[in-house]
């Protein structure tokens, strides 16, 4: 195994991910299998390239400082779980 | 009069034209079709009965007016990755099991107002995630040719649909060879756009700098048909490249001689199953026939391309995926305890075990210590190899090769291992990575199981790649081939 | 503070950009909508939407660069910054980190001995404010609106380079006031317009090894600004003297208890796996632009201060104040301009009883009820004799209040002072008639008395002689 538990564990809690105990053993196996499958890149000759990070090879365009989008706040919160008032709600946030 | 359903779409154009028969007749008819062949295939998540048939009406009516757009009254499916207004927007997972989009996609847009009516929303796997349509929260397709076996992926509900004269049209999306190698696996046309020639806006993101839009039908034609409506720069994508938009069906014809063909060696390797080699190898012979030099071509980085995309193509997703997190839209765990399990708990219950393995593997190849090692590697790779296509063409217009190792797999076959299953795109994913138009067109069958050629061109030459294909088509008739039981 | 310590600041300062619509959307900017009014599809992150750069930002932050004399990358690259969090919609901000629009540049602020000290600008970068989170009222909710989501913000970070409290709010007011100067930016602190973090550290002196910095979030105000450093650097020493560590944390302000305290949440497994935002490409631009924008570049502070300097031979500090805000120097111009070179009366006005009535009732410059024109006229009305300074404050006062023209104000309350010095005389002898005693004492050399001398004719005459006059004949009637 390339990764061990602890490793998985990080990622999940960066990832947000909630794995159940079966899923999370399955998952230790096949991440480590896609770990070391892309491991092999380490060979490729790369000194002096430049990394590519976009097939369009060309700058960024700009858009008009002009307001486009009106208000549309009942139709866009339809797909929304929990609202009032016009927020949206999640478990309270300590800090 | 051939059956509607067994038209291709420019066969149906000219009928409705001539007022041979009405759209409304038309969808009426694939309506049916697809409520009495449909279930089996599970190539749909929605089908739009009443909309379409309003679609329909209205197109009818509009070409009465005498404002019959371009694909006036023309059925097409849509692959469930493109948001529709209103209208239930999957892109195949529990997470999005409820969400109703509430905008177009400009795909979406741009065929709309060209006149073309949508059946329904085609399956597909989980986010677009996956060679084989298994890894759907709606379940698996199956192949029109083979019930037992996957139509590929990740549009795999969109080929199979046009494989099984469902729809003469769908579209679908490419990130890796999601439409190429479905396309391949039920004897369809499967054609991915240069990146930027179709806007992703609208389109829901799996890796942003490889995803592309494109089409699947049943001929090279219907395909320049399709691509020209679809097209095209658009302000709402910093990524849509403005370059003009030839007339591909104006450009199909013309003859292969002095075409200039790339064939590479490693592609004939090993890895590829002899029976397809052959049927290639035949397809090959029939374009050096018609007028084609063949060339060998060397992609010294060629192994290095799946590699590279499960670094990329992770990376982007699980950024890309975050949004998910139960607030605005998508799945929500019931009852969190605090803000982080609601964000643990409705990602770990929404999302699928690939899609969530992908997000692991972006996460990992993304985090301190690693990025360097992987990312960053990837990145430089993916630089190689998109400069060892531009000097392959060169001296070449076109890559041709198998688009596919193996014809279609049986269902259950490669999901216990990721990496088999990712082995099976390796032939479709260096176009991705170089942002190259790319297509797979019918050549042959083995074991009544049907192998695609696969076609890439340099940027922009998507008229090239069509009207190759639609020439080799006119000497050819593997892409007229149906699965028996759907002709 | 102890003499063996050294203090390190850096300063993080957000400025919202005043754009009509947000930096990667169409959706309006305004303060105050109603919640998630101004959250259009894209800043809510909703699938399939794709962020386009809006050019006046791109604009904007080539404008800051070139005014702090910062290099303005020709390549700059958009990278996301992924972490979840209830108000950041996308579970990422797109930000600029490896190549930022504006690379190293200076300003220069007055440090505690009125020296020029020059504080460097390690960067600026663009990227999209986050949406606010309420946390009252909701029971055991937290509620979201996501109308600031997708607001361009400029972030401008400094060298550690600041020693004080004090140096850190003058560089804070200094790109205050360049902000919006070059209206790129309200400056509006009570609404979050303006605000910034410190990177706060203390060191033996003479170690040049940095300490251990605690990050303030959030300070929106400049009071604040210097409360909260005052008050970390105070616990660090406290801590390092009994021996202790300086913990690396991020701290907030809490303004009711003036103490800073540590916000553990923010820091759990921070990660952000940065990299370069796919949906979008890098900015370019080109020599051609800069030199366009270089010239809308209005005169800056600093070259304002000094021209008014050289100019209207102005005192330094005063000229520092006046050139604040473009509105306040464009006042002191337009009033100086209609005076006969009488500027430094008109800018001990302007700093003095304007200033003064304006945070009385907390109104900007561009809303005095006395014009420039009129001040300029009031103040000539004191060179030219015709009022006393006294009396001008209450010429003044009725100006304010609306009741005309300096010219009419003194005509209709007859305060002309008194110049016919027969007039002054005739009140003179009155009055040292009246006060034998004190005459008598002042001649024995009590000079002070003189001062007793003039209020009794300032009274009598009510305050209309001439301060002057009056001061001369009482001399000379007294001696005589």
């Amino acid at each position: 195994m390339s990764l061990d538990k602890d490793q998985v564990q990080h990622i999940a809690v960066l990832a947000r991910l909630h794995l159940a105990d079966d899923e999370f053993a399955e998952t230790v196996q096949k991440l480590s299998r896609i770990v070391d499958f892309v491991d092999q890149l380490v060979a490729a000759p790369t000194d002096d390239v430049v990394p590519m990070a976009h097939p369009v090879n060309q700058a960024q365009r700009l858009r008009p400082d002009r307001v486009s989008e009106p208000n549309d706040r009942e139709h866009l919160q339809q797909n929304a779980a929990e609202t009032s008032d016009g927020l949206y709600l999640v478990p309270k946030v300590i800090e | 009069m051939t059956a509607l359903h067994l038209q291709t779409l420019t066969e149906l154009k000219a009928g409705l034209e001539k007022g041979d028969f009405t759209s409304v007749e038309l969808t009426t008819a694939l309506l049916e079709r697809i409520g009495s062949l449909g279930p089996d295939l599970n190539a749909f998540i929605s089908v739009l009965g009443d909309n379409a048939l309003a679609q329909a009406a209205a197109a009818d009516a509009a070409r009465a007016a005498g404002n019959a757009g371009v694909l006036c009254g023309l059925p097409i499916v849509h692959k469930d990755i493109f948001c529709m207004r209103d209208v239930l927007t999957t892109c195949g997972s529990r997470m999005l099991e409820n969400f109703v989009a509430p905008y177009d996609a400009t795909v979406v847009e741009r065929l709309a107002e060209a006149g073309a009516v949508v059946l329904g929303k085609a399956n597909m796997d989980e986010f677009a995630m996956g060679s084989s349509n298994e890894t759907s929260y709606f379940g698996p397709v199956h192949n029109p040719w083979d019930h037992a076996r996957s139509p590929g992926g990740s549009s795999g509900g969109s080929a199979a649909a046009v494989a099984a004269r469902l729809s003469p049209a769908a579209t679908a999306t490419d990130t890796g060879g999601s439409i190429r190698q479905p396309a391949a696996l039920t004897n369809t046309v499967g054609f991915k756009p240069t990146y930027g020639r179709v806007s992703r806006y609208g389109m829901i993101a799996f890796a942003s700098s490889l995803d592309q839009a494109g089409i699947i039908t049943r001929s090279a034609e219907d395909a320049a048909l399709l691509l020209g409506v679809m097209s095209g720069f658009d302000e709402r994508d910093s990524t849509s490249v403005d370059v003009p938009v030839p007339d591909y069906l104006a450009g199909l014809g013309g003859s292969l001689n002095g075409l200039r063909v790339g064939i590479v060696r490693q592609h004939f390797d090993a890895g590829l199953d002899e029976q397809c080699a052959a049927a290639v190898k035949a397809a090959l012979a029939e374009l050096e026939a018609a007028g084609a030099t063949l060339t060998e071509v060397d992609l010294p980085n060629l192994d290095y391309c799946v590699p590279t995309y499960y670094v990329v193509a992770p990376a982007e997703c699980s950024s890309n995926l975050s949004r998910f997190d139960g607030v605005r839209f998508g799945y929500r765990a019931s009852e969190p305890k605090d803000l982080n399990d609601l964000y643990c708990r409705s990602r770990g219950e929404g999302f699928g075990a690939e899609v969530k393995r992908r997000i692991m593997t972006g996460t990992y190849v993304l985090s301190a210590g690693y990025y360097d090692a992987y990312y960053l590697k990837a990145q430089k790779v993916r630089q190689l190899i998109t400069d060892d296509f531009q000097r392959a063409f060169e001296s070449v217009d076109v890559i041709a090769g198998p688009t596919t190792p193996t014809p279609a797999f049986k269902l259950g076959d490669k999901t216990d291992d990721p990496i088999t299953m990712y082995l099976n795109d390796i032939y479709t994913i260096g176009a991705n990575l170089a942002g190259l138009p790319a297509m797979s067109t019918p050549c042959g069958m083995v074991d009544d199981l049907p192998v695609g050629l696969h076609l890439v061109g340099p940027h922009w030459a998507e008229g090239r790649l069509l009207q190759i294909a639609h020439q080799y088509q006119q000497l050819t008739d593997w892409h007229k081939q149906a699965p028996e039981a759907y002709t | 503070m102890s003499r063996n310590w050294e203090v390190v600041i850096g300063l993080e300062i957000h400025t919202q950009l005043a754009t009509k619509s947000k930096i990667f959307s169409g959706a309006a900017t305004a303060y105050g909508a109603a919640p998630n009014t101004q959250a259009c599809l894209v800043d809510l992150g909703y699938p399939g939407t794709l962020p386009v750069l809006n050019e006046e930002v791109v604009r904007m932050a080539t404008k800051f660069g070139l005014a702090v004399n910062a290099e303005i990358a020709r390549r700059s690259v958009f990278a996301r910054k992924n972490y979840f969090y209830p108000d950041l919609p996308k579970g990422y901000q797109i930000s600029q980190y490896e190549l930022p629009i504006v690379g190293e540049g200076e300003l220069f602020i007055e440090d505690a001995d009125g020296k020029q000290k020059r504080i460097g600008i390690t960067r600026a970068h663009l990227e999209e404010d986050a949406g606010k989170s309420i946390h009252e009222g909701l029971d055991r909710h937290s509620g979201i609106d996501l109308n600031r989501a997708g607001t361009p913000l400029l972030e401008i970070v400094s060298e550690p380079d600041l020693r004080s409290a004090q140096e850190a709010v003058a560089y804070m007011r200094k790109i205050h006031s360049i902000v919006r100067y070059l209206e790129i930016s309200d400056g509006n602190m009570q609404e979050g317009s303006f605000r910034c973090d410190a990177n706060v550290s203390v060191r033996p002196r003479g170690q040049e090894k940095l300490g251990t910095r605690a990050e303030l979030k959030n300070l929106n105000s400049f009071r604040f600004v210097e409360k909260a450093i005052n008050y970390e650097v105070e616990r660090q020493i406290e801590i390092l003297e009994d021996g202790g560590e300086v913990v690396q944390e991020t701290r907030l302000y809490d303004s009711d208890k003036d103490e800073t305290r540590s916000m553990r949440s923010k820091e759990e497994a921070n990660d952000y796996r940065y990299f370069p935002d796919p949906d979008l490409l890098p900015v370019e631009i080109d020599e051609e632009y800069i030199a366009a924008v270089r010239a809308t570049l209005p005169e800056l502070p600093a070259a304002k201060q000094q021209r008014f300097i050289e100019q209207y031979s102005i005192k330094p500090e005063d000229a520092d104040i006046l050139t604040t805000s473009r509105a306040l120097a464009d006042y002191f111009e337009t009033a100086a301009g209609a005076t006969d070179g009488k500027a430094q009366v008109v800018a001990n006005w302007v700093i003095g009883e304007l200033t003064g009535a304006l945070n009385k009732e907390s109104l900007e410059i561009e809303q005095s009820p006395v014009s420039p024109e009129a001040l300029a006229q009031l103040v000539s009305r004191i060179s030219d004799d015709t009022i006393s300074g006294k009396i001008a404050k209450e010429v003044f006062e009725a100006m304010w209040r609306g009741e005309g023209s300096a010219d009419a104000i003194i005509e209709a309350k007859g305060l002309r002072q008194i110049t016919d010095n027969s007039a002054i005389e005739a009140i003179v002898d009155q009055v040292i008639a009246a006060n034998p005693g004190q005459a008598a004492e002042y001649r024995a050399g009590k000079d002070k008395l003189i001062g007793f001398f003039v209020g009794q004719v300032m009274k009598e005459t009510q305050g209309k002689a001439n301060p002057g006059a009056v001061n001369k004949l009482l001399k000379d009637k007294l001696s005589g």
